[in-house]
């Protein structure tokens, strides 16, 4: 058999991939009308669209339909080409893609309706979550069968984390949203565990969403497209090799970091923290190996908005995992723990490393998809660039300093022990960090509607291609 | 109180977590003991260009990482982490709390005890009480009382004078302390009320406070008001303190509008204020009642200095 006719599936990276940028701007856009809805609360128009059911809606359209959809374009592509084979089962593979679509669909309706199982992160009612599992299972045959099917005998390190991220993301779901159904219509159900045993279970599965979902998966993207756009061997193979174990092995242990100071037991509590401690010499790996990728050609960084991107992905990846596990310390906990501080966090996490690391993947893929040597405006990625930076900045910086703020006014007291400020002082007291996040939120989501008119043109000025699939070269 | 079923779970999570921290030590010594050649690559190339270089681990982060797992080898055997191991210094978050619960009780509760021996209607005139008292009532009431205590649906203002279990001290104290449940059934005591039934006694009740209603309901409202509500509201709507609201003094928990007070009727009500008395201690319910007490307190004598100043 001659492989010269084959090509590599692109169609359903195309497609992940233009849904990438649009439910972007979903998401985002869901994310600042809350935002405005914290600084202006009569924003708060009916039931349908109050604060409580869209915040659901913004952190599944970020993490599941921006974030999902951009891990399963770049995974297709990536496996395809660093197995020199193309998907396995394609059918299935383009069932990924509806099905994923369908998910996203039913959790932008039932959520507002208010059909929820109220475990953050993992809301969608029983009828989605089996949905969800299906896909899933999909995706990890084409995944591993792609794998199983390579024309080269060792597997890339993208790949390692792409595996770990399905792998562990199918255990997670299935465990946590472990439920009895109620009813269809509505969706209703209950959990299947009680208690702190019900808590415990659901921040496992809400931590590792973060480390295997948000990071493992996102560092898959990392290992392909910055050696790519850079042009430079991978630092250190060891360096993956050790990260890669000791990433997600640790991960698995760190959840009770998010229980501290309450029914869990002491015990629990003190081994979440010194694993989520743990955790910070691999999560850095990552960033080590990525940002050294680029010795020896730092100056690229200064005219390549996309090597941009990546490398500022990976600073504020280095920040935020040098940020969780200081705050996961018990005595740093009792202080940052409720407050803004964990959102801006989430979001130096999410904005800095997830989202920007996505875009400048997308934009490495897009004309490559198209037939395109690169984006129709390169001006407007570097201005893209610029303006999600900033954007990226006032919002942590903004909840930094509002999470401190609230976190000394709930424990300041007065000389006779009463509480100095009321918890509706301690409100007020945010508005106008919360207006500055409002205006970061907005530039970032400013930078998303640019993306997505410098995509619609780079697809309008190119065809859809279909890449030869390329003979492995022989191992030396 | 263990935390586990039997001494097997303890084992077991000590086993898991020591060799879980010492695999991570083991995977890291492992791949720095072989130093291989800076600048070579592992030789493998995927994707035309995909290379990799097999420099070593980089020293500082190799330190950071043995770092981090020296110190969770020392947390585990300072703090409890171990199964039920309780750890050298033998810490938990229950004694923690309760030494901090003391020292502040030690600090703080004189400062508290001085009033309790006082009458609450002299406490409620001490400016320092009064200061202390609202201190104490931003924290625990003004969730639903609001800060001003006026308020909000479902939630009494405490500023009226108009009082649903009494308004003497030893009546709020014992609201503030047991707290309170009310509830009126749906149709009151007459469950075959019909919808226009409904609609009638709402007009009637609206009427017993001066606002507009349909003159023909307020007729036929009347005696079914004294069928159904009566009971408990009273025959002329005035209520009973700790039974009904007074329905005559357009003071409304719910809202006046015609759809609320139907609604009322139609599927009742039912409110609950919770206990406080073990929560805070006698002291400081003590002072919350003087405050609260002092609030309508005020707000009579205002109204008396008006009426006065009416009457000149």
């Amino acid at each position: 058999m001659t492989q010269s006719p084959a090509v590599y599936n692109y169609k359903v990276v195309r497609q992940f991939s233009v849904m990438t940028v649009i439910w972007g701007v979903v998401g985002m856009l869901v994310g600042v009308i809350i935002a405005a809805q914290l600084v202006w609360p009569e924003l708060s128009l009916n039931e349908y669209l109050s604060y409580g059911r869209l915040r659901p809606l913004h952190t599944n359209a970020v993490i599941f339909a921006f974030g999902g959809c951009a891990l399963f374009a770049t995974s297709y592509f990536v496996v395809q080409r660093t197995c020199h084979a193309t998907l396995f089962a394609p059918r299935l593979a383009a069932f990924t893609f509806w099905g994923w679509q369908l998910v996203i669909v039913l959790a932008a309706i039932t959520l507002p309706m208010g059909m929820t199982q109220a475990k953050e992160y993992a809301e969608l009612e029983w009828p989605i979550d089996i949905l969800i599992t299906l896909v899933w299972v999909s995706y990890a045959i084409v995944f591993f069968g792609t794998i199983a099917k390579r024309t080269v005998s060792h597997i890339y390190v993208a790949n390692w984390f792409y595996g770990a991220f399905i792998l562990a993301v199918a255990l997670l779901h299935l465990v946590n949203s472990a439920a009895v159904p109620v009813s269809f219509l509505p969706m209703k159900s209950y959990s299947a565990y009680a208690g702190v045993q019900d808590a415990m279970v659901q921040w496992w599965y809400g931590h590792n969403a973060v480390g295997f979902f948000l990071t493992a998966g996102f560092l898959g993207m990392m290992y392909y497209f910055v050696p790519k756009q850079a042009e430079r061997p991978v630092y250190s193979y060891r360096l993956s090799v050790v990260h890669f174990w000791a990433l997600i092995f640790t991960y698995m242990w760190a959840g009770p970091h998010h229980l501290h100071y309450t029914a869990l037991p002491d015990w629990t509590q003190s081994v979440g923290m010194v694993f989520s401690l743990i955790l910070l010499a691999p999560s850095w790996g990552g960033m080590i190996n990525g940002i050294m990728t680029l010795s020896g050609a730092w100056h690229k960084l200064r005219d390549d908005a996309i090597l941009k991107f990546l490398i500022t992905s990976l600073s504020f990846y280095g920040m935020s995992t040098f940020e969780g596990p200081m705050m996961s310390i018990k005595t740093v906990n009792a202080l940052s723990h409720y407050t803004d501080w964990t959102i801006g966090h989430v979001h130096s996490g999410a904005l800095g490393w997830v989202a920007m690391i996505s875009i400048g993947s997308i934009y490495y893929l897009l004309p490559r998809l198209y037939g395109k040597t690169q984006m129709h405006s390169m001006k407007a990625v570097e201005v893209h660039f610029w303006i999600a930076t900033v954007g990226i900045v006032l919002y942590i910086a903004s909840m930094w300093i509002a999470g401190v703020m609230q976190g000394l006014m709930w424990r300041a007291t007065n000389a006779d022990g009463t509480l100095t400020y009321s918890f509706v002082e301690s409100v007020k007291a945010n508005y106008p960090f919360w207006t500055i996040r409002l205006l970061g939120g907005a530039l970032f989501l400013s930078g998303m509607f640019l993306m997505t008119w410098n995509m619609f043109k780079t697809m309008a000025g190119g065809q859809a291609v279909d890449a030869p699939v390329l003979k492995a070269a022989a191992a030396h | 109180m263990s935390d586990f079923f039997s001494g097997f779970w303890s084992i077991y999570i000590t086993v898991v977590t020591l060799v879980s921290i010492l695999g991570c030590a083991v995977l890291l010594w492992l791949q720095s003991s072989a130093k291989p050649v800076p600048g070579a690559t592992t030789g493998h190339v995927w994707d035309e260009t995909l290379e990799e270089f097999s420099n070593p681990l980089p020293n500082w982060w190799r330190w950071l990482f043995y770092f981090t797992i020296i110190f969770a080898l020392f947390y585990l055997a300072m703090y409890p982490g171990l199964g039920s191991f309780k750890g050298q210094y033998q810490w938990t978050s229950a004694t923690q709390y309760g030494k901090e619960m003391k020292k502040a009780d030690d600090q703080y509760g004189p400062i508290f005890q001085k009033y309790l021996n006082q009458d609450v209607r002299t406490v409620a005139m001490n400016p320092e009480a009064k200061d202390m008292g609202q201190r104490l009532f931003l924290t625990y009431c003004s969730q639903c009382h609001g800060s001003d205590a006026k308020g909000a649906k479902g939630f009494p203002n405490l500023t009226d004078n108009d009082w649903l279990f009494g308004g003497s001290p030893e009546e709020i104290k014992a609201s503030i302390s047991q707290g309170r449940v009310a509830m009126m059934p749906a149709k009151g005591v007459k469950p075959d009320l019909s919808g226009e039934d409904i609609k009638d006694i709402a007009g009637y009740v609206r009427s017993l406070s001066g606002l507009a209603a349909d003159s023909i309901r307020i007729h036929r409202g009347k005696p079914l008001f004294g069928a159904a509500c009566a009971a408990c509201h009273g025959a002329e709507g005035k209520g009973n303190v700790g039974v009904a609201p007074n329905l005559t003094d357009n003071i409304w928990l719910y809202g006046r509008s015609e759809d609320v007070v139907i609604e009322t009727i139609a599927h009742g009500r039912v409110n609950q204020m919770p206990a406080f008395g073990e929560f805070l201690g006698d002291a400081k319910v003590h002072l919350l009642t003087a405050y609260v007490y002092g609030l309508s307190a005020e707000h009579a004598e205002t109204k008396e200095m008006k009426t006065a100043k009416i009457e000149k």
